[in-house]
């Protein structure tokens, strides 16, 4: 399952993020959406993209096409 | 100071007095709040070489006797570089970038509001082996978040001093300030825990450290263990790619094989594991959360203002709120201000001779200025509405609701305000791109935003849809006003355009991986109306010495076009001209006192008894006459018979008075009483007449001097000689003219059209001007001979080609001035302007082209 497949108000554990060697990759592990990390989902925008995160402690907003990199697991 | 840490002296600054602190942390710390609070107004901004990225300097007094410099580093929230923009950061803090001094302390700015993100950054920042200070700010948010915040337990996990702070409520401010002076002071390194990389990992950052400074000859520089471990880590990122630049294709390949050997696992991710943990162990008793986060002020606002409705109501009410500040509210200073400038280049100009020195001071310098300075309202208001909504936290927001329709052509939210501002000006728009950090996203942005119909193309609409469409026209079944439906269109015309264009630039010369939109949402929060203010001062002093000087010289050099040569041939003419007028002026009024002196003449003539009886026999005449008069007013007869007795009153009032005439011999002096009384009224009209007709006379010379003298200069013949060049818009050299004279600032047409049409005697011609439109409307091709069959020179496809045209090409020197500050680089401007100016001319070929088949 990956984040863009979640539903607001969901929590999910963070498995792997995928696409190694891309920004996306390195940055959105770096603002913190890495393995083992916590991650809820808040909303999404309303022409439905992106999505708003809940991820270390702050909100986040990752685009559909990104957060399809990130492997998650539903708490 | 570890030498390694200084690989070489700054050349530019051998012998360095003041001691440097480079600012850094994430963006929305309250970074910029803090820098403005240490350094005043004594800020410095330029561009670091070859970047887009701005360079920001400013002098902070520690105390009585210290003085630091301060350089502000751009938000970031890691060191790991993609591209030369984001390696600014690296270079400047390992005092290896040139122009920028060595670097003696850090201090990292974070958000004690979400510190695990933002002690990701320090944990980087640590590593350096320069002195670090930590200002935690932002701890009022923190609290409302439910955080308790330990700075001493902090300071003992990380090894370097960490102070509490408000930046915004400026508290805090003087620890911060003591904490810097004594890390200067002692120099002392942070000496706490740093994160613990796999030993395999650190092996082969050391090897591959090693490794390059063997080369370093090659390379140009010694090389820090920093640019070692993102040249390993970072697969595919700017350390590597410039490295690779200067050694080649073997040295990606001994790079796969050190990542390999590394570890197992990707090596970003075994960086971004090592950092975390490091930071959750830094933090674990220092930052205590709690169980669960009490529902802040900011979620409550957010449930509104991103819900799909209500978000949606508010965002289109602020924008509409920030559109209408820029194209209308605006425009009140901004007539004043030319207002002034007129003032001031009449009032000065009178004190000249006529002369092209005068001329030069009015129209080219005066008026010069007054078209930068015009620009002010707009740049301040539309600052000072993103500076606060930058500050509250609403920014973040619009971009995230904005960011679907513009990732459709490659771009991001953060370009909606730039674009949106673009339709009132493209100068503050373009200014406002520096909220994009992505440099192509940046670019494509400047350079599509002048493709949005901005406020100056209005007039030239007005004036061609006015003069050209009529009123009463309507498409569509009569559901759609025709003119009403032409405007829409242009502004249409810029936005079709612009997708294409965007479009191609990302995927031709701006190609690039795009960049993920990953944007905070910070919590929302009061703005810091002190920074809000200075910010908007300083982009405004920007403007205008950058681009300002750009602009006042385009006008000049536009001014020298259009005065010269000047003939004084024409001058002469008109001069002799005017004589002539004058002269039937003054005649004419010369004949109206020549009558009022006779008749006075004959007033002075000597009384005698039988003139003085036959005056009082007069007035008793003309009693009668009154009395009877009013008898017939007041009686009860109607008004048919009333008229017929009055008519027979009068006639023997004046049989009586003839009578009387011809038995005293003489005229009596009550005609001449009359005469003067008609004498002088006689004089007043006729120096009324002659004055107005003078006037009218004179204003339509100047007006024909002015076109005269216009058709004559370099700027005509250079319309001439392009007119072959846009007879397929269906343009003569007139109209092209008028466009030339329109490449520095659009809205100059109307007024260069007035003055081609002879319109421009008295009053200052606008697009409203009815007497402009009709002169348009007469106008005629030039013919070589009279047996030529006359040709309008106006009609609905040349107007429609002229408005297509305004509506794609370059036409603002303040743009491109604008351009050329934002990308640091001539060659961008130059690239607009080509695109631009080739686009309008396809565009307005077809347009005119096309519309002849159909009109």
């Amino acid at each position: 399952m990956t984040l863009d497949q979640l539903k607001p108000g969901q929590r999910a554990t963070v498995e792997t993020v995928r696409g190694e060697g891309s920004a996306v990759y390195q940055r959105l592990m770096e603002m913190g959406v890495f393995d083992g990390a916590d991650i809820e989902v808040v909303r999404f925008a309303p022409l439905g993209d992106p999505m708003e995160v809940h991820v270390q402690g702050y909100n986040l907003s990752v685009r559909k096409i990104d957060a399809k990199h990130v492997e998650v697991r539903i708490l | 100071m570890a030498a390694h840490l200084r690989p070489h002296e700054n050349m530019s600054d051998p012998v360095k007095t003041t001691r440097t602190i480079a600012v850094i942390g994430n963006p929305n710390t309250g970074k910029s709040t803090l820098f403005n609070a240490l350094t005043g107004l004594k800020q410095h901004v330029g561009n670091y070489p070859g970047v887009t990225v701005e360079r920001k300097v400013g002098t902070a007094k520690l105390d009585d006797k210290t003085s630091v410099e301060l350089i502000d580093l751009p938000g970031t929230y890691s060191l790991a570089a993609r591209s030369p923009d984001e390696m600014i950061a690296v270079d400047v803090l390992l005092s290896q970038m040139p122009g920028s001094p060595t670097i003696d302390a850090i201090l990292a700015i974070a958000d004690a509001s979400n510190p695990e993100r933002n002690f990701y950054l320090i944990s980087q920042l640590l590593e350096l082996g320069l002195p670090v200070v930590v200002a935690l700010n932002m701890l009022d948010v923190a609290e409302t978040k439910g955080l308790k915040v330990d700075l001493e337990k902090i300071e003992h996990a990380l090894g370097c001093p960490v102070v509490g702070l408000c930046a915004n409520k400026g508290k805090g401010l003087d620890d911060l300030k003591a904490a810097l002076r004594k890390a200067l002071d002692k120099g002392k390194k942070p000496s706490g825990s740093l994160p613990q990389f796999p030993k395999t990992m650190d092996a082969e950052i050391d090897a591959l450290h090693a490794d390059l400074n063997t080369q370093a000859a090659v390379i140009g520089r010694p090389i820090n263990r920093l640019e070692a471990f993102r040249a390993l880590v970072d697969k595919g990122g700017h350390a590597e790619e410039r490295l690779t630049a200067k050694l080649g294709a073997t040295f990606t390949a001994s790079l796969t094989e050190r990542r390999a050997r590394a570890s197992k696992t990707p090596l970003p991710a075994e960086e971004v594991r090592t950092r975390y943990a490091w930071v959750k162990a830094a933090l674990a008793d220092a930052i205590v959360r709690p169980a669960q986060p009490p529902a802040t002020g900011s979620d409550s606002i957010d449930k509104w203002v991103t819900h799909w409705f209500t978000g949606s109501l508010i965002f289109l009410v602020l924008m509409f709120i920030v559109f209408e500040c820029i194209f209308s509210f605006a425009n009140v200073p901004m007539e004043w201000i030319k207002t002034v400038f007129g003032a001031i280049g009449k009032g000065v100009a009178s004190n000249l001779r006529e002369g092209p020195f005068k001329s030069l001071i009015e129209t080219g310098i005066i008026k010069g200025v007054g078209a930068v300075l015009v620009f002010l309202p707009q740049i301040c208001l539309l600052f000072f509405f993103i500076a606060v909504m930058e500050d509250c936290g609403y920014m973040a927001r619009a971009a995230f609701l904005m960011d679907r329709l513009l990732s459709r052509v490659g771009l991001s939210g953060k370009s909606f305000i730039p674009m949106l501002s673009s339709f009132a000006c493209a100068v503050p728009g373009i200014m406002a791109t520096r909220t994009i950090e992505n440099w192509r996203d940046r670019l494509t942005t400047i350079i599509v935003a002048p493709l949005m119909s901005c406020s100056a193309r209005l007039p030239v609409y007005t004036l061609m849809i006015y003069a050209f469409i009529p009123a009463e026209s309507t498409i569509l079944f009569s559901w759609l006003g025709t003119r009403g439906f032409v405007l829409f269109c242009m502004y249409f015309v810029g936005i079709i355009v612009a997708v294409p264009v965007a479009w191609i630039l990302k995927k031709t010369l701006l190609k690039g991986e795009t960049p993920p939109f990953l944007i905070e949402l910070p919590s929302y929060k009061m703005p810091d109306w002190r920074g809000v203010l200075f910010r908007v001062w300083d982009r405004a002093k920007a403007f205008v010495v950058r681009a300002g000087t750009i602009i006042l010289a385009v006008n000049i050099v536009v001014w020298a076009l259009a005065y010269f040569p000047h003939s004084d041939e024409i001058g002469n003419r008109y001069t002799t001209h005017r004589s002539m007028l004058d002269e039937q002026r003054k005649a004419r009024m010369v004949f109206a006192d020549a009558r009022l002196a006779d008749a006075a003449r004959l007033l002075s003539m000597p009384k005698s008894d039988g003139l003085i009886s036959a005056i009082t026999q007069s007035y008793k005449y003309d009693t009668i006459r009154d009395e009877a008069l009013k008898a017939l007013e007041a009686s009860d007869k109607d008004e048919a018979t009333k008229k017929k007795e009055a008519a027979e009153i009068d006639a023997k009032h004046a049989e009586s008075l003839d009578a009387l005439s011809k038995v005293s011999g003489i005229r009596p002096i009550w005609y001449q009483a009359v005469e003067i009384r008609e004498a002088r009224t006689f004089k007043k009209k006729e120096d009324a007449e002659a004055q107005a007709n003078w006037v009218e006379a004179t204003r339509l010379l100047d007006g024909q001097e002015s076109a005269e003298f216009l058709q004559t200069s370099y700027f005509a013949r250079m319309g001439k000689t392009i007119e072959p060049a846009f007879k397929p818009l269906g343009w003569d050299w007139r109209i092209s003219m008028a466009a030339l004279a329109s490449f520095p600032a659009r809205e100059v047409i109307v007024a260069t059209l007035g003055t081609i049409f002879g319109q421009d005697g008295g009053d200052e011609v606008n697009a409203e001007s009815v007497s402009l439109q009709k002169a348009m409307q007469k106008a005629e091709w030039d013919r070589t001979s009279a047996s030529q069959p006359r040709r309008k020179l106006f009609n609905i496809p040349v107007a429609l080609s002229i408005m297509v045209f305004f509506a794609l090409c370059s036409q603002c020197a303040a743009t491109l001035a604008t351009i050329k500050r934002e990308t640091n680089s001539w060659w961008w401007p130059a690239f607009s302007f080509t695109y631009m100016t080739a686009l309008a001319y396809l565009a307005a070929m077809l347009t005119y082209q096309i519309g002849m088949k159909y009109f």
